[in-house]
């Protein structure tokens, strides 16, 4: 299990696989078949499997979901790309009113098996409207199922995973991820929808992340371990449903918990984390969980500016260091690179 | 009930469209009797006045072909050939309902029958059934789709993304717009511009697209065979713009005519032009209507709907336990 791949190359492996083996998979989004391939996403397999399976479309949102909901009702595995959240704010009434809700509304007689691939931008000046992660609105939706892998390995695994579910699953794949690279096995494997996972072991404090937060984890815990201070990281890899059992089970043994989120603090999925806790575990926690999250405005573009909206792995350490009343002497964490910021890795230069 | 699909238009033709309406009108006439029973706790939006458009358009489908509606559904549902007595039951909320008591009158389905679901977000499913034109096409099925809504979905930005599609990839859609000139109480002059006609809107997006009198089922009839001939010849969308008219209050039992956004005088004009008389005008004038068997029709139907009534009244109601059934497929 030693074949490295990057985070999109997982995505265009584990699409290639499943549609190969099943017919009635589908593509469907804007640029999937063009020269960029959704970032290498969709690369070659127009060219493989067709106009018909792989489909351009118009710049209608929220009819093409419309359109997918009843490709879908008719056996066939719909796989909507939008390439970037945002964008399919347009459709939330087809994926909110139709999609979640008609296998209970219509009592088991129809399902809708539709993957929604949406790309969670960050960075070189997205800005407001093309950066958003509002994962814990699809992740409040009886009916949904809400993913978001970190590593090569989860983005293969969960999206076979989510294209063989018989449910509307909300694919969330960050933009800063896309070129880091993994173990991933070759074969056909799934990662169940609903399952978090241990990155790291530590007793001090469970450090709760998902999708780009939990790189930021690894790198704070990292640091934290140069100091005597081990944090276990748990990456939760879904939002709906998410692994409450396994996070229990952490803090039990940790008694402290600390969330990353991706998104603004007020109403986000942090809060549903540190309340599922703070009711299972009231009398086991030594200190007030909390919440690390993004300030309370949209997005900046400015560089200048967008370096002070995203948490880091610094400010991870150190607020793990003072929930543990530890003096934070963290010099590997001690970055000058500000030019850095705004872009995932040294290799992007722009635009989108 | 006998399918009329394809026939010359005869008086036994005639008399399967008639007896059709018929059965619409009845049902929800029955509704209306008993609405104040308070025990169909769901709102209801009657089909009265725009019974042909459903009768005339789906006696050339067949259950492989699919239908589509919005709130006002019992018309297109039964005319499809949805079952009736689970329509009944469904309004009661029995378990024995169409969709168990989840859906109501607002949500109905009949998959056996080819209706592939009512939801009441104005212009929902209309590119939900192009989508399932299109899955037919992928999967190399021959089927048509045919999308019912008002006016007022054509309002929707939905719409024109899904007749779009529908025209880019000639999807086999037929899209029926029922124009009855409100949008609960707003007239159409303040959502539409003058001379910006609905059907010209359709033609506007690449697409074949008429007019009709919608109180004329024979028209409807008509024109529905073009349109769905076409879209079985693989000659892509086709739009009608079907003129008729609710004549009970948007949503619930009663008339509302006195209270300001239309007048007496209009409904009682509409009246006269209801779509049963016609065609039992029609039926008439070839001697095929006697009044003996009218009633005998009337008789049957009548029946056959205390029938569902009564039983959707004894019927059980789901148990508590259903509450959290099928949140998912599993």
């Amino acid at each position: 299990m030693n074949r490295q791949l990057k985070f999109w190359q997982a995505i265009h492996e584990g699409t290639d696989m499943c549609m190969s083996k099943d017919e009635n998979v589908h593509i469907l989004g804007l640029g999937v078949p063009d020269p960029k391939g959704v970032f290498g996403t969709t690369a070659g397999l127009q060219e493989k499997y067709g106009p018909d399976r792989v489909a351009d479309i118009p710049a209608s949102e929220n009819g093409m979901t419309g359109i997918a909901i009843g490709s879908a009702l008719m056996g066939m595995r719909p796989i909507l790309v939008h390439q970037r959240l945002d964008f399919a704010l347009l459709s939330i009434e087809q994926i909110v009113n139709q999609a979640a809700k008609w296998h209970y509304m219509f009592a088991s007689q129809m399902r809708v098996p539709l993957v929604i691939r949406m790309l969670l931008g960050r960075g070189w000046g997205q800005g407001p409207q093309h950066s958003q992660s509002l994962h814990s609105w699809f992740a409040h939706i009886p009916g949904l199922r809400v993913v978001m892998p970190a590593t090569p390995y989860d983005a293969k695994g969960l999206l076979i995973a989510s294209i063989e579910d018989d449910n509307p699953v909300i694919f969330l794949e960050h933009r800063w991820l896309y070129n880091i690279t993994g173990s991933v096995p070759e074969e056909l494997y799934r990662v169940p929808i609903g399952e978090a996972r241990v990155l790291r072991e530590g007793k001090d404090l469970t450090l709760v992340s998902l999708s780009y937060m939990t790189l930021e984890a690894l790198r704070a815990a990292e640091a934290l371990a140069e100091i005597g201070v081990e944090v276990e990281v748990v990456d939760l890899r879904s939002v709906r449903p998410w692994d409450s059992r396994l996070v229990c089970e952490s803090v039990r043994k940790t008694r402290r918990l600390l969330v990353l989120d991706m998104s603004w603090k007020t109403a986000g999925f942090g809060a549903e984390v540190v309340a599922f806790v703070s009711e299972q575990l009231w009398g086991v926690l030594q200190s007030p969980p909390r919440r690390l999250a993004f300030p309370e405005c949209p997005v900046p573009t400015s560089s200048a500016l967008a370096k002070h909206f995203y948490p880091r792995a610094i400010d991870v350490a150190e607020a793990v260091s003072e929930m543990l009343n530890v003096d934070s002497a963290l010099p590997l964490l001690n970055e000058s690179t500000d030019q850095l910021l705004d872009i995932p890795d040294p290799s992007f230069t722009g635009p989108f | 009930m006998e399918k009329a699909i394809n026939t010359e238009i005869n008086s036994q033709l005639k008399l399967n469209l008639h007896r059709q309406m018929l059965r619409i009108r009845m049902l929800d006439e029955k509704i209306v009797d008993l609405y104040a029973e308070q025990e169909m706790r769901c709102p209801v939006h009657l089909s009265i006045g725009q019974e042909a458009p459903p009768v005339g358009v789906c006696a050339h489908l067949c259950p492989d072909d699919y239908v589509m509606s919005a709130h006002r559904a019992h018309g297109h549902y039964l005319a499809k050939g949805g079952n009736l007595k689970a329509m009944v039951a469904e309004l009661y909320g029995k378990a024995s309902g169409c969709t168990s008591g989840i859906g109501g009158s607002m949500h109905l389905l009949d998959l056996e029958a080819g209706f592939l679901g009512a939801v009441p977000i104005i212009g929902s499913t209309i590119p939900i059934s192009v989508g399932a034109a299109w899955g037919a096409v992928l999967r190399h099925e021959s089927r048509v789709v045919v999308s019912f809504f008002g006016e007022a979905a054509v309002e929707e930005g939905v719409f024109h993304e899904a007749i779009n599609f529908a025209s880019v990839k000639k999807l086999p859609v037929i899209f029926v717009c029922e124009n009855n000139l409100y949008s609960v109480y707003s007239p159409l002059p303040v959502r539409r511009a003058e001379g910006h006609e609905v059907v010209e809107v359709a033609r506007g997006h690449g697409v074949s697209a008429w007019q009709a009198d919608g109180n004329d089922v024979v028209a409807v009839y008509s024109l529905a065979k073009e349109a769905i001939a076409r879209a079985r010849a693989g000659m892509g969308p086709s739009f009608l713009e079907l003129m008729t008219y609710r004549w009970r209050e948007h949503c619930g039992p009663n008339y509302d005519n006195d209270i300001g956004y239309r007048t007496s005088a209009e409904f009682e004009e509409w009246k006269k032009n209801c779509p049963i008389l016609r065609i039992e005008d029609s039926l008439r004038e070839d001697g095929a209507l006697t009044e003996e068997l009218k009633l005998q029709v009337q008789t049957e139907l009548q029946t056959e709907i205390n029938e569902a009534f009564q039983s959707a009244k004894e019927a059980p109601f789901p148990e508590a336990n259903k509450l959290m059934e099928n949140v998912y497929a599993s």
